[in-house]
């Protein structure tokens, strides 16, 4: 695919969209969650006072250059990953800046943001951003490991490392859909993803009764305001992955909006189910039951 | 002060010696200073709606009054409805809640706390003590005004107040940001001196350094 | 509860027996013998559990009393060992080798008393004040109240008022 200019603000303008249904989706989920607890729960517009209330602090501090760096590297890892990766399949404007070999790019944005942030909070000096950091990383590379396999196993499949093709190879109904044809890849994939999405039970990295929250444990106002931003990018970024990889990909918005919010749910509705798991207890669960699969995907593929 | 705080050499793992002041080394002592809305009025406005409508509580339950806030928390009262949640950390924090009655120890906690909290930040008292005393006006070891060491927006009276008069208080609250008047912070930079002056006049083993973000 | 008072009484010169409840009691025990005492209890008797460690002050005949708290799990009754030392100056022998927890109480003591038990670990480490400085507050000679006064500023128009005289007067204004 060439590059042209005018990709630069259809890219922007995709990160404006799906930051506003991010905002949107997470306070819905927040919601519903408050329904299901029998209370009214916040107002649906509460990400954006958050997010403004924090942008609006006057006053902030910093640990150190990391300090800084690190929700920018965190940033950079939800943006980057969505502007890589064709958001809408099929259509000029939000086909973003991916290219042959988005693949791994795209697999590289992945941990990128959490190497940021294990740098910044590091240098934060809290010993909660210690433990949480040091969880997390342990953590996080283990759910990342079935999701490399399943993401080679799709490759191996359709014999490109180009998102755009895998996606195009899917097109025609849904049992086109890798979910049908590779079920054992996105079988290993989907246990992965419960494990990056830092919720139940998966969540030991935050563990808000036990460390009080982890890594951001000492950021604030503008620091914390980047990484709430990125709290509402990256998952869906991430989501989009998955919607190309295995799902079928979105030829247009509301198709995007509705299979976001669907792939989004799995991983709040096994956190309801599930407490909240060690994390030598998750990786032992990830090497007994994700990793086996992405190993079987790669060898039937 | 304790043994702990002290300047002193300290050899490394590396086997390197090297100074360590704790007061100086772990804390900043530039005093706090004064942050001007210093935006459009128009942007201001936006930001203290934003601040009214987001209030981030500390979670930092000084006295027996902390047991009228979990019940916020529940589907009867649900405060989240208002904006409002708690977190765990006073970087993140914008509102103390000073919950009942403060005794010296723990107002040494909770300036160290405040401090750490980022402009703008409120102050509510909650129940009689942090009035005038309330029942332990004749205590050895609580104080009787709040407002003599921190900066005070609202007091909601009590004893204990229900948890409807917190909401109360928090709606009260959250109409003087909208006003722009919560101005709390600035009050505390502003008149740092006198602070200080009170605050050390009950801390007597005051081993942390005056201003400590 | 009783027999166990007669076979106490048999080894150990106690004075009265003072039952509270069928399940709580209190004796004065010579300051001598209460360590043997609280041995015995503790190995023979199952009162194996320290509930606490107190004091009053007796400004009048200048001594402290101390009571020992014991519990028997077992038996589901309390006894209170009662001794009383000099106030001045405070000393008391360290129990904190028979029940490791009693080294908080006899900081608490030390602290807020001013009874010195030699031994004791931490003993001089604050508690729960912090760079007191005055004499210990419990000390009925410390006046709370001038403290208070002198050293937290008041708000002006505090009143106090008689709870059931008040209601009564808000309730019936007229006085019928």
């Amino acid at each position: 695919m060439t590059f042209e200019w005018i990709q630069i603000p259809y890219a922007l303008l995709t990160i404006f969209i799906v930051l506003n249904y991010g905002l949107l989706m997470t306070a819905l989920i927040a919601k519903i969650a408050a329904r299901v607890g029998r209370r009214h729960g916040i107002p649906i517009w509460q990400n954006y006072a958050d997010l403004v209330k924090n942008y609006g602090l006057r006053s902030s501090i910093t640990h150190g250059v990391m300090f800084y760096m690190g929700p920018v590297f965190r940033l950079t890892g939800g943006v980057g990953l969505l502007l890589f990766v064709p958001t809408i399949y099929g259509s000029v404007m939000f086909s973003n800046l991916s290219f042959a070999g988005d693949l791994i790019l795209a697999l590289y944005f992945v941990f990128f943001g959490t190497l940021g942030m294990a740098l910044g909070a590091a240098e934060s000096g809290h010993p909660y951003s210690a433990i949480g950091i040091t969880r997390g990383l342990s953590q996080v590379t283990m759910a990342e490991l079935p999701l490399a396999l399943a993401v080679f196993a799709v490759a191996l499949h359709y014999q490109t490392l180009s998102i755009t093709e895998i996606v195009a190879a899917q097109q025609g109904g849904f049992l086109n859909w890798t979910l049908f044809t590779n079920p054992l890849a996105v079988a290993a994939a989907m246990l992965a993803f419960l494990g990056s999405m830092m919720r139940p039970p998966f969540d030991v990295v935050l563990a808000p009764q036990e460390i009080p929250i982890g890594p951001p444990t000492e950021y604030h106002s503008s620091y914390l305001a980047l990484m709430q931003t990125n709290r509402v990018l990256f998952p869906i970024a991430k989501i989009v992955v998955y919607m190309n990889l295995f799902f079928g990909g979105a030829t247009s918005w509301p198709e995007f909006f509705i299979k976001v919010f669907l792939i989004y749910m799995v991983s709040v509705l096994v956190g309801v189910v599930f407490p909240r798991f060690r994390v030598e207890q998750s990786i032992r669960w990830f090497m007994i039951w994700a990793v086996p699969i992405g190993i079987l995907a790669i060898v039937l593929a | 002060m304790k043994p702990e705080l002290q300047p002193r050499r300290v050899t490394g793992p590396d086997g390197q010696e090297f100074e360590v002041d704790p007061l100086r080394d772990y804390y900043c002592e530039a005093p706090p200073a004064v942050h001007p809305p210093a935006y459009l009025k128009i942007i201001e406005d936006l930001f203290n709606w934003a601040r009214a409508e987001s209030i981030w509580i500390l979670g930092f339950g000084t006295g027996c009054g902390a047991i009228e806030m979990r019940p916020l928390m529940t589907p009867r009262f649900d405060a989240y409805r208002y904006g409002i949640q708690w977190r765990p950390t006073p970087r993140q924090a914008n509102l103390f809640v000073i919950s009942g009655y403060l005794s010296v120890k723990t107002l040494k906690r909770v300036i160290r706390s405040y401090e750490q909290m980022q402009n703008p930040k409120y102050v509510v008292g909650l129940g009689s003590c942090t009035i005038n005393g309330g029942m332990y006006w004749d205590s050895y070891n609580t104080i009787k005004r709040l407002d003599d060491y921190l900066p005070v927006d609202v007091y909601i009276a009590g004893c204990m107040p229900r948890p409807e008069s917190l909401l109360h208080g928090f709606m009260e609250l959250k109409r003087i940001i909208r006003a722009g008047q919560a101005e709390g912070a600035n009050d505390y930079a502003r008149n740092f001196a006198w602070y200080k002056d009170n605050q050390k006049r009950v801390i007597h083993d005051w081993d942390m350094p005056d201003y400590n973000w | 509860m009783h027999d166990l008072y007669d076979r106490l009484k048999t080894r150990f010169p106690l004075g009265d027996w003072i039952a509270r409840r069928p399940d709580l009691a209190f004796v004065d025990v010579p300051l001598a013998q209460l360590r043997s005492v609280l041995l015995h209890l503790r190995d023979q008797e199952g009162f194996t559990h320290l509930v606490l460690l107190t004091a009053v002050d007796w400004i009048e005949t200048g001594e402290f009393q101390l009571t020992y708290l014991l519990c028997n799990r077992r038996r589901a009754c309390d006894l209170g060992l009662r001794a009383r030392i000099a106030r001045d100056p405070a000393s008391m022998e360290s129990i904190h080798d028979l029940w490791p927890t009693a080294a908080t109480y006899q900081r608490e003591l030390r602290e807020m008393f001013g009874i010195d038990f030699p031994g004791s670990p931490r003993l001089h480490e604050d508690f729960i004040l912090e760079g007191w400085r005055e004499i210990p507050p419990y000390r009925r000679d410390f006046d709370t109240l001038a403290y208070a006064r002198e050293t937290y500023r008041e708000r002006p128009g505090r009143v106090t008022r008689d709870p059931a005289a008040y209601m009564q007067q808000q309730l019936d204004p007229g006085g019928h």
